[in-house]
């Protein structure tokens, strides 16, 4: 036993944040008793798991564990594709998104996502802001204008691209453009973030930048990331979900999950011994 | 030990990579010949038009309607009825290529309607262009009771729209999804996300596509022949036979009259240059895009 646990002092990441209690805190997202099927193949397995507003909850497990999978149903992204479904329940803000009536477009409007590889759209940076927001609101230019401004000093950008923000999207680097997507969808005002692996095609400052970003963004936002990098689920999270298998095998504050996991396999997967 | 290993290995490796060597020099002289031959003729073809139909190219053949034999005269008639037709045609047959190829790669991707569409549309777009021909003289120009411009356009049309069908569907289906997502991610209805990111993306890929149809319509006979047929005179009227500049050149360079023959070749070197300047075209969007 104490083998074991000197071992996990010298491997595990350095959790930064200091565990909350949830009992002070408002749920968000509640997820009950969730399957989720592509085709026949049942790819999550009665997950049940509370997100809580203004926090950051990293979901970690090995590749093709479902953590992907688990995301892209909070904003029902699996619905642009044929074959894939969902059973149990999503409550977000006491409304179930699974429901047939769920309108996806203003769901999505709520739940913002950023996806791993940078996907600036074919225009210009202003325009890559812009437009989402006109979509949903008629404003007149110049605060357009601010708004635009806004949504890049929030995306630590600003100063990199003020100068040419006509200039196309895609002439950004590819920190740069992640920040933009990152940048576009704080634009729409979501409540909800979700962050799928947004670094891994990123270098270590780009990096740096983005868990910076995404600790001042939980202010005002509800935050979830899948990561494949523990020491980000470590710097960045409040609260960890590990799965396995299409299992949620245990959740809870990222400091406990970090240095006294309940299970075997939690505890071999934040040491390194699989995955 | 070491030693004799590493000597049987090179001696025994040597005489096949020799000969690896020397049949790769040999593909690679064969290669050249093959690209030399074909350009070959490709040289020869345009060197022929140019010697033969560069005399004729004259303010003239502009101006000037086609002559009875004997006499002197242009190809303003055909030229502009070409223009006509072309561009009719395109203009029915474009929307509905770029619908119906949106449709496919955007709506209708995993559906069996889309795969049934598409086996159609590969058929129709290898269709010899005689029966395309055939087949609107049989639905307009029978019940019509004549030739007429109108027939012509709709028969260019049904060559446009599987080239235009087909390149649509290609283009799309190159923009990658993640940025589909992303765009839906920002709760952008599906008409937004193909009209604005989907289209955008893909559009010098669309408009190539239109050029290079423009260009294959432009050279066609055998379906004007059944449809439009020709017109000795000045003549923009839609309801009646209509000159082109494939049908002048076919029923000139026949002709046993020499200035006949000049003048077709004339229009066949028009034909041609305007073809090449469109894929000359097409070529500098696609790359563009690249960049």
């Amino acid at each position: 036993m104490n083998v074991i646990t000197e071992h996990a002092q010298t491997t595990v990441p350095a959790v930064a944040n200091k565990p909350l209690d949830t009992a002070q805190l408002e749920p968000k997202i509640a997820i009950r008793h969730l399957n989720f099927y592509y085709g026949d193949a049942r790819a999550l397995k009665d997950i049940s798991l509370t997100l809580y507003k203004n926090t950051v909850t990293a979901f970690i497990g090995p590749s093709g564990c479902g953590k992907s999978t688990l995301l892209r149903v909070l904003n029902r992204m699996y619905d642009l594709y044929p074959n894939q479904h969902s059973e149990g329940e999503v409550i977000f803000d006491g409304d179930n998104i699974l429901a047939p009536k769920q309108d996806l477009n203003l769901l999505r409007a709520r739940i913002g996502m950023v996806f791993q590889k940078p996907t600036p759209f074919p225009m210009s940076i202003f325009e890559n802001i812009a437009f989402g927001v006109r979509l949903y609101e008629k404003l007149p230019n110049s605060e357009l204008e601010y708004r635009v401004e806004h949504a890049l000093r929030r995306a630590a950008l600003w100063d990199e691209v003020k100068d040419k923000l006509k200039a196309n999207g895609l002439s950004l680097s590819g920190g740069q453009q992640q920040r933009l997507c990152i940048a576009r969808t704080v634009a729409v005002k979501p409540e909800v973030i979700l962050f799928d692996e947004p670094c891994s095609a990123l270098d270590p400052i780009s990096t740096a930048k983005i868990e910076e970003l995404i600790d001042e963004l939980k202010a005002d936002y509800t935050i979830i990331i899948v990561t494949h990098n523990m020491q980000q689920a470590a710097r960045v999270s409040d609260f960890t979900a590990f799965m396995y298998l299409g299992q949620l095998v245990e959740s809870g504050s990222t400091q406990k999950i970090f240095t006294s996991p309940g299970d075997q396999r939690t505890q071999d997967y934040i040491t390194g011994r699989f995955g | 030990m070491v030693q004799t290993v590493k000597t049987t290995a090179t001696t025994a490796r040597t005489p096949l990579y020799a000969g690896r060597r020397r049949r790769n020099a040999m593909m690679i002289v064969l290669a050249w010949f093959a690209a030399l031959f074909g350009m070959a003729w490709l040289a020869l073809i345009l060197g022929a038009l140019l010697w033969e139909g560069l005399s004729g190219v004259s303010l003239r053949a502009f101006t000037e309607m086609t002559p009875p034999p004997g006499s002197g005269g242009g190809l303003l008639n055909p030229i502009v009825g070409s223009l006509i037709l072309t561009g009719l045609g395109v203009a029915i047959g474009t929307p509905i290529g770029i619908l119906a190829g949106t449709y496919m790669a955007e709506y209708g991707r995993y559906n069996k309607l889309t795969s049934v569409v598409r086996f159609i549309n590969d058929i129709l777009l290898s269709a010899p262009s005689i029966v395309v021909g055939l087949f609107v003289y049989e639905i307009l120009v029978r019940p019509m009771g004549h030739f007429s411009g109108i027939a012509g356009a709709v028969a260019l049309a049904i060559i446009v729209i599987p080239v235009v069908v087909r390149t649509t569907e290609d283009m799309l289906l190159l923009v990658p999804n993640t940025l589909r997502e992303a765009a839906a991610a920002l709760g952008l209805p599906r008409a937004y996300v193909v009209h604005r990111i989907a289209y955008g993306a893909a559009r010098a890929g669309i408009v190539t596509g239109i050029l290079l149809a423009i260009a294959r319509i432009s050279g066609e006979t055998a379906p004007l022949l059944f449809t439009a047929l020709n017109n000795q005179f000045w003549s923009t009227n839609l309801n009646a036979p209509m000159a082109s500049l494939p049908a002048v050149i076919f029923q000139f360079a026949l002709s046993p009259y020499n200035d006949w023959q000049r003048l077709a070749w004339t229009g066949a070197l028009l034909i041609t240059l305007a073809v090449l300047a469109l894929s000359i075209i097409a070529r500098a969007l696609s790359s563009s895009d690249k960049n």
